[in-house]
């Protein structure tokens, strides 16, 4: 009785013992990739190599699923603000919304979906067919060779891809409030403008997106690098990014707007 | 070939990243260049400020000309004190400006509402709005009403 419960303590703290274990190395990923130089170190061409393909190839998912947002939260606000005869204020809702919330949240989970797991796949499959090793043999560090550049993509990319959504669904919006539902335009944009604050809401979703960005990525590159070098291991470690990314980014998404706003 | 297309398209990311800044700025929250940095700040005494917060409006004739930067309770006088920044193209207020908590719409925000008065001379860095006039409280107004007419009866 006693050696069961004892075995199961040991399970729990085995497990925690590991979770702090991946932190560690985690951080020891990002302050061995964070900055540029050091042997072999990747070049300007290497990052623009992984925008393009950590961000431009996002583009399309990210336009498309903002409009539909945009449209959805323009067609949902109208039917609840009709019944106040506050329909003006729709401009208001749909682009804070986007702006403080939608935009950064919705674009970095379709990212770590997108971008994340293809990250993740791609340097698990480096490591197991031992490119890594490789070129450690040759003297070039794979941190600053291979990691670098993938992190400061995602890291430039999020909020490029944050603001782009978020304008892409305020013209969604605009799109079913005024062409559809008949809202005047004048009093969509006017009341936009008037309660929309540059700093307090467009600013501070580029700060949340930047976080996302730094946090989905570290995540995706950290699971390469750290999976089992075996199919099955590369499978798991995708999943893993998705699924950790997922969390990371709305847990943090709440700190950060107690933290923004305030009132907590 | 390859490089050049990758480059071409990575460029374009950017370039539409700040475009889509930029809409933000100017169409979306009405971000203007000039307003920035040129203020003054003026102060008023309210007894009541029912709901009036910092950023609030500060407007005249309905146009927006300032925001309220600082929002206390004054201990001596046990009134509340409102600070709030004037943009400097409207340094013509006169010395008996007055200040009223006014609400938009029924429902909506809190703003503080100036009129202009008749005086020469006008209201520099730091001076005190005297005529001022406490926010409505809907509790104390149907308190009166209900008052007045049980007197009344």
């Amino acid at each position: 009785m006693l050696g069961k419960l004892l075995d199961q303590l040991q399970a729990v703290g085995r497990s925690g013992t590991a979770a702090i274990e991946a932190i560690g190395r985690g951080t020891l990923l990002l302050k061995n990739s964070l900055f540029w130089g050091g042997p072999g170190s990747a070049g300007f061409y290497d990052l623009l190599k992984q925008i393009y393909s950590v961000g431009v190839r996002s583009l399309i998912i990210i336009v498309v699923a903002g409009f539909f947002v945009g449209m959805v939260l323009g067609l949902q606000g109208y039917n609840i603000l009709i019944d106040f005869g506050s329909e003006a204020a729709l401009g208001t809702m749909v682009s804070l919304t986007l702006l403080r919330e939608l935009g950064p949240v919705v674009t970095a989970l379709l990212f770590a979906g997108r971008a994340g797991s293809a990250l993740t796949a791609e340097i698990g499959l480096m490591k197991a067919t031992e490119q890594l090793s490789a070129m450690e043999m040759m003297g070039v560090d794979p941190f600053k060779r291979v990691i670098t550049p993938r992190l400061w993509a995602g890291i430039i990319s999020m909020p490029i891809l944050a603001l782009l959504f978020s304008t892409v669904g305020i013209w969604g919006g605009a799109f079913v409030a005024v062409d559809m539902l008949g809202i005047d335009d004048g009093a969509y944009w006017g009341n936009m403008q008037a309660s929309v604050e540059f700093y307090e809401d467009v600013v501070k979703g580029i700060i949340k997106s930047v976080a996302f960005g730094v946090v989905v990525t570290w995540i995706a590159v950290y699971q390469g690098y750290d999976s089992v070098p075996t199919s099955e291991g590369i499978g798991k470690a995708t999943t893993q990014t998705v699924v950790i990314s997922s969390l990371a980014v709305l847990g943090l998404d709440f700190v950060l707007t107690a933290v923004m706003l305030g009132g907590v | 070939m390859r490089m050049r297309y990758i480059e071409i398209t990575v460029g374009a990311f950017m370039v539409m990243g700040i475009v889509a800044l930029v809409l933000m700025a100017f169409r979306v929250s009405g971000l203007s260049l000039q307003d920035a940095g040129d203020t003054y700040t003026i102060k008023a005494r309210f007894e009541n400020l029912g709901g009036l917060t910092e950023r609030a409006k500060v407007s005249m004739s309905g146009v927006t000309i300032g925001r309220v930067t600082k929002v206390y309770l004054d201990p001596e006088w046990y009134s509340a004190v409102v600070e709030m920044e004037i943009s400097k193209s409207m340094s013509t207020l006169t010395k008996d400006t007055s200040a009223a908590i006014l609400t938009a719409g029924l429902l909506g925000e809190k703003y503080i509402g100036l009129t202009v008065g008749a005086e020469d001379e006008y209201l520099q860095t730091g001076d005190w709005i005297e005529d001022t006039q406490s926010a409505l409280v809907l509790e104390e107004l149907i308190g009166r009403f209900l008052f007045n007419k049980a007197e009344e009866g």
